[in-house]
């Protein structure tokens, strides 16, 4: 029978299917963080119960920690209880642990993939809702609560009905300055933060199929914000040059027979989908956000819609409004910034560095800009050393800062204060989510750097 | 974590008609550095239910004395954003055993569904008439009863079925999880995990 790649992967991972309940569902690869593991080892414990697999457990710290002076002991005691909680159970149950001063460390979703335990077909969790950055890869990964997180600690499996089955095209050339993110945030702000919930995405046609790594990993972290469990895109050449040689990526003989296992990861061409769509790559300018979520977004010269022209009722609506402090029809052009945030898993990578610094190359940081520039990992830190991006970023102005989630989700000091506006290349807009009260846009790297060297939002065709 | 059990349900409802209610406004990012699992409900809503100077916020339906019980009725999407499971937790800790909502995304209701929270979709139609009925007498019983699958509206007696998976529906009626199933099969896990390639 014809099967998608997304049921290729699936259907090869369910150990028990249970009459009407959910399936009994195979983890291949599990990420754990300090965040939401202790009261998952809590249980464990509680239970009298072992971790069954620790080698395909992988612990990283990220969303507490840092991103100055990380040589220093942890100043928030909370911060610093749960980093050391994540560090005694991984020691405890035999799991790696890169903490904070690893050299391996950083975000989650950045530091799996570097290191090749990512991989086509695999089956991978996290405490995370963006685990579903992985499905770049080919593989089926998406985020879970602590409970599960438990229930995988200690049995490899989660209990998961499968989901329904999208699939959305995007064909055509994208127009310059038009970046994986904006081809994200088109994609949300068409199907709305809900329009593909209760499916998971495959991402399909010649845009995706030309983007590098990193640009399918930023499409697939940000499936999540249009309410889909996760995205994927068959594994193909691309896929298979990031991964070779790649720290515990699988070597020799082993390597070549899993690289013609991955070539038949496809959907069969007679395959079906609950739902297909299909959208044009020319329609698709850079992309900012006006409101409090991340399908509220709009191409950057556009005015911002009315009320009626968005789905979500008009109270969430002028609620959301209200909190930004815009009107409706004003232009996002020409708008206050104060934050600039270049980081997070959905554009911390070596690519969105090299796209900032393509644009503050010869320029000059504007002076109302605090611009909070944090890599992903060391690796990725290194590598804008090693290709001379510091010097680019540090002559105009710039300072960068060191590996973790930082002001995505503001858990650790880098929190934009109340009111202030931030132009954000991470995936949420919510209230709050960057400090309490803070105001978010969120875009892509290149209208991150058009904002911090004009101090305005801009548009960044202006300055390539 | 076991969990009260879930029968049928009969209470007052707290209402709040807005749509893409976030993982965030539930519990907001800073409340998640804790190791144990206790006190989240007293952060619920941290940023909608007080101002900055820990004072509570009157226009914010918790707030607002004329409205309590053990459901909360939400608007479209509700839940949207983070994993965090934190979330599902304050809503418990904070004394709601059962959400109400026209449409839910996807982890939260999972969430929800291994915490002892019961979530109930219903059509907007239904959503709409509670909210009405609330509005009108905040003393408004809904009776969910998860064996029979309906959700109620006392004063009107305006009924909806729900939807629920079987399995999921055993778990909350007896107040087991999904652990002390898969506790059960270990030996068909392992030999499954040995026939992986990886």
């Amino acid at each position: 029978m014809s099967k998608t790649l997304f049921d290729k992967v699936w259907d090869s991972h369910v150990v028990r299917k249970i009459e009407g309940g959910p399936d009994v569902f195979f983890i291949d690869r599990h990420f754990i963080h300090e965040v939401t593991s202790p009261v998952a080892f809590l249980g464990l414990k509680s239970r009298g119960l072992s971790v069954l697999y620790p080698e395909r457990t992988f612990a990283t710290a990220d969303h507490n920690t840092p991103t100055i002076n990380q040589h220093l002991p942890v100043e928030d005691p909370l911060s610093a209880n749960q980093l050391k909680a994540l560090e005694d159970n991984s020691n405890e149950y035999g799991i790696s642990h890169w903490g904070l001063g690893h050299k391996k460390n950083g975000i989650v979703h950045v530091v799996g993939p570097e290191n090749g335990i990512t991989f086509p077909g695999a089956t991978i969790v996290c405490g995370d809702s963006h685990t579903s950055t992985h499905g770049a890869f080919g593989a089926i990964a998406f985020g879970i609560g602590t409970s599960e997180v438990e229930m995988v600690l200690s049995t490899q499996c989660i209990m998961q009905p499968k989901p329904k089955k999208m699939r959305i095209n995007v064909n055509g050339q994208l127009g310059k300055g038009v970046t994986p993110k904006d081809v994200a945030l088109y994609i949300i702000s068409q199907l709305s933060t809900s329009g593909a919930t209760g499916y998971f995405v495959e991402y399909a046609g010649d845009v995706f199929e030309n983007m590098t790594m990193e640009g399918r990993m930023t499409v697939c972290n940000l499936s999540i914000e249009m309410g889909a469990r996760g995205g994927m895109i068959a594994p193909d050449e691309t896929t298979f040059a990031y991964l070779k040689d790649k720290p515990l990526s699988l070597k020799g003989e082993a390597w070549d027979k899993a690289v013609e296992h991955w070539k038949t990861l496809k959907t069969d061409a007679d395959a079906t989908f609950d739902k297909e769509l299909t959208f044009n790559a020319s329609d698709i300018e850079p992309m900012i956000t006006y409101g409090t979520n991340p399908g509220m977004g709009i191409g950057i010269s556009k005015n911002i819609p009315n009320a009626e022209a968005v789905e979500g009722g008009v109270a969430t609506y002028n609620k959301s409004l209200n909190y930004m402090g815009y009107k409706e029809n004003d232009a996002m052009i020409g708008k206050k910034v104060d934050y600039v945030f270049l980081g997070s898993c959905t554009n911390g990578r070596i690519e969105d560095f090299r796209a900032f610094a393509s644009i503050v190359k010869g320029r000059k940081k504007a002076e109302n800009i605090t611009a909070w520039l944090v890599p992903g990992s060391h690796e990725v830190q290194d590598k804008i050393k090693e290709e001379g991006l510091l010097d680019i970023i540090n002559e105009a102005g710039f300072v960068l800062r060191q590996p973790g989630c930082s002001a995505c989700l503001a858990m650790n000091d880098d929190k934009v204060p109340a009111g202030k506006y931030a132009v954000s290349t991470s995936n949420r807009n919510f209230e709050g989510r960057q400090g309490p009260g803070s105001r978010t846009l969120l875009a892509s790297p290149l209208v991150a750097a058009a904002a911090a060297v004009t101090g305005v939002v801009t548009d960044p065709r202006e300055l390539i | 974590m076991a969990y009260d059990k879930f029968t049928t349900l009969t209470s007052t409802a707290v209402p709040l008609p807005l749509e893409n209610v976030d993982t965030d406004q539930i519990i907001p990012a800073r409340f998640l550095k804790a190791t144990k699992r206790e006190g989240f409900g007293d952060n619920l809503f941290r940023d909608w239910r007080y101002n900055n100077d820990d004072t509570p916020k009157e226009s914010f339906v918790l707030n607002n004395p004329i409205y309590s019980g053990k459901i909360l009725v939400g608007g479209k999407n509700f839940g949207s954003g983070s994993s965090r499971e934190h979330a599902a937790w304050a809503v418990y800790d904070y004394g709601f055993r059962c959400v109400v909502s026209s449409f839910f995304a996807d982890i939260f209701r999972n969430n929800c569904l291994n915490v002892g929270v019961l979530p109930v979709q219903v059509s907007p139609e239904f959503s709409e008439q509670i909210f009405e009925e609330i509005y009108k007498d905040p003393n408004t019983e809904i009776e969910v009863n998860l064996p029979k699958q309906t959700i109620t509206i006392k004063s009107t007696g305006a009924q909806e079925s729900f939807e629920i998976n079987s399995y999921k529906k055993e778990n909350m009626l007896n107040g087991f999880d999904d652990i002390d199933y898969l506790q059960n099969m270990k030996g068909e896990i392992e030999s499954f995990a040995n026939d992986l390639m990886l």
